[in-house]
């Protein structure tokens, strides 16, 4: 099959219609328009609905109303946008219902920028509504990966009946790559049964809401969102590894920050110096047994990431102190080259191997040294 | 092996444009690549540059603060990233928008009046092209010809009337050798 050289943006958007996308309901916000802005023209094409809501909070409540009728829904937006959905993510959870939302994530807090950051990590992996819930989060770190997860997005999102965020940045947004895309998939032609429009012979009505007025009926159910999600935990896991096998250290990074490392790491080997990359590519669930599996024998750790050590957090209850941890970051959409985590990885093999520094702190001494404080 | 290129002018001299080219080019040769815009607050202020990588395996960083190449199109581009180039890169200064030569000598580097050779092929707007054959002409990232083969495969319906044009001035950049 023929490649295509396409925006990320867009080969999400071509590849969710792809995969059979019915309904599409968002906003505009840079760095995702381009996502918004082809479905605008290709969703009407092929009969299916577009719809540009009044804002976010419109959108995702559309979407939770779209999701009731089992049949594939999205919407997508960039970190401002996503905030304001963050209830209607919550609502969409609690009610068991299948949604694809993209996160094309910007520099923040606030209005921030346009620029490319990773800093929601935290907001859509350790869940940004309210109540105990969690999201399936594809981190992908290419054009390619991207198309990938959004047709897994969909896949798992009917399978457990869930909310899936394919976590993305400005950079791989607005990036082109050559690109496979998935052939057309046929649409589903009826409803599942546990949807509104469902056929029940004996006429019976499908209820479907997040309200659980009984706590102890809301407690059972809680038991068994939970006891999904811990299969969901064994099941979904998916990252990928770069020269671990004979590796003494190690870099965690992932999405964008992720393939800058990468970089790193290729020019350290070629120094000779036996460093590997564990990028995951489910950021939840997290590969948690695979990064406890590299832990013995390292001689250190490096998490890399475009914000202030969110995933490193998680890096860190894994590693346990076991081995010291290193960390680089850049904030407010700023994107680091491979010539700064260069520098990291040198500093990792040179310092002084206690399992007990404090790599955050390190990093942001580091870090007032080199852009200051604005004080 | 990976080559770095940066094409950076003002807005509307066709950097992202001659990125796109280049990009179809090394991908229908097979190759890896990458092409990424300045999208930020810099482009609304009047510049605008790409970066596109091209390799052999896949990529990592899809920028590079010291990239293998440049192309710049105007003063300013020149000014911010020659100090940059990696050393024996390339940097390819279009001649007609600058007032001084580089200085560096551990870099291979071109003076073409790009936008003047333009105007004497009919299209003033072809002198991206014309640095962009030179770049290539002397890297050489990708085989003979590969350029003007993107350009004969993807150029949009609406543009094919410039393929000719384009190509040509592929032709004389690449005239154009570094010493």
């Amino acid at each position: 099959m023929a490649l295509e050289l396409i925006k990320g943006n867009v080969a999400v958007a071509e590849t969710a219609l792809r995969v059979g996308l019915v309904s599409y309901f968002g906003y505009p916000i840079t760095p995702q328009t381009e996502l918004l802005e082809h479905l605008s023209a290709r969703m009407p094409e092929l009969g299916r609905a577009f719809v540009q809501a009044e804002s976010e909070l419109g959108a995702i409540n559309m979407v939770y109303g779209a999701a009731c009728t089992g049949f594939r829904t999205m919407t997508s937006s960039s970190s401002p946008g996503v905030s304001l959905m963050q209830e209607g993510l919550s609502y969409i959870s609690g009610t068991e219902l299948p949604a694809v939302i993209v996160n094309v994530v910007r520099g923040g807090p606030g209005l921030g920028n346009i620029a490319p950051s990773q800093a929601d990590y935290t907001q859509m992996v350790h869940g940004g509504g309210h109540g105990e819930y969690h999201l399936i989060v594809l981190a992908p770190s290419s054009v390619q990966e991207a198309v990938d997860l959004t047709a897994l997005a969909f896949d798992l999102a009917e399978k457990y009946r869930m909310v899936v965020c394919i976590l993305m940045d400005g950079y791989l947004g607005q990036m082109m790559e050559p690109v496979e895309l998935p052939p057309f998939a046929p649409l589903r032609s009826e409803a599942p049964d546990w949807a509104v429009g469902a056929k029940h012979p004996e006429g019976e009505r499908v209820v479907l809401t997040s309200i659980n007025i009984n706590p102890p009926m809301q407690e059972i159910f809680n038991v068994k969102m939970m006891s999904r999600w811990q299969q969901i935990e064994k099941d979904e896991v998916r990252y990928k590894g770069y020269y671990l096998d004979d590796a003494e250290y190690v870099v965690v990074g992932f999405g964008t920050a992720g393939r800058i490392a990468l970089s790193s790491v290729r020019a350290a080997r070629a120094k000779g110096i036996k460093v590997g990359l564990l990028r995951p590519i489910t950021v939840s669930p997290f590969p948690v047994e695979a990064l406890d599996n590299l832990v013995s024998g390292k001689k250190g750790f490096l998490v890399v990431e475009m914000n202030n050590g969110q995933m490193l957090d998680d890096v860190s209850a894994i590693v346990a102190k076991r081995v010291p941890i290193h960390f680089y970051g850049r904030m407010g959409g700023m994107v680091p080259y491979p010539d700064e985590i260069d520098a990291a990885i040198d500093e990792m093999i040179h310092s002084d191997h206690d399992v007990n520094r404090d790599a955050r702190g390190v990093w942001l001494a580091k870090m007032r040294e080199l852009v200051g404080t604005g004080a | 092996m990976q080559s770095e290129v940066i094409i950076s002018g003002f807005g509307g001299q066709g950097t992202l444009y001659a990125g796109q080219v280049y990009a179809y080019a090394a991908m229908d040769e097979g190759k890896h690549v990458t092409w990424i815009p300045s999208y930020g607050p810099e482009m609304r202020g009047g510049t605008a540059n790409c970066t596109v990588v091209i390799s052999d395996e896949e990529i990592g960083s899809p920028g590079a603060l010291h990239p293998r190449a440049v192309i710049a199109l105007n003063l300013p581009s020149l000014d911010k990233y020659e100090p940059l180039v990696a050393p024996g890169g390339f940097l390819i200064v279009n001649e007609s928008m600058v007032n001084h030569e580089p200085t560096r000598t551990d870099i291979h580097w071109l003076m073409i009046p790009a936008n003047k050779i333009a105007q004497e092929l009919g299209n003033e707007r072809a002198a991206n092209m014309i640095l962009l054959g030179a770049l290539e002409g002397n890297m050489k990232a990708l085989p003979e010809d590969a350029l003007e083969r993107a350009l004969v495969v993807h150029t949009a319906e609406r543009l094919r009337k410039f393929v000719d044009l384009n190509i040509e001035a592929l032709h004389r950049g690449a005239e154009y050798k570094v010493d």
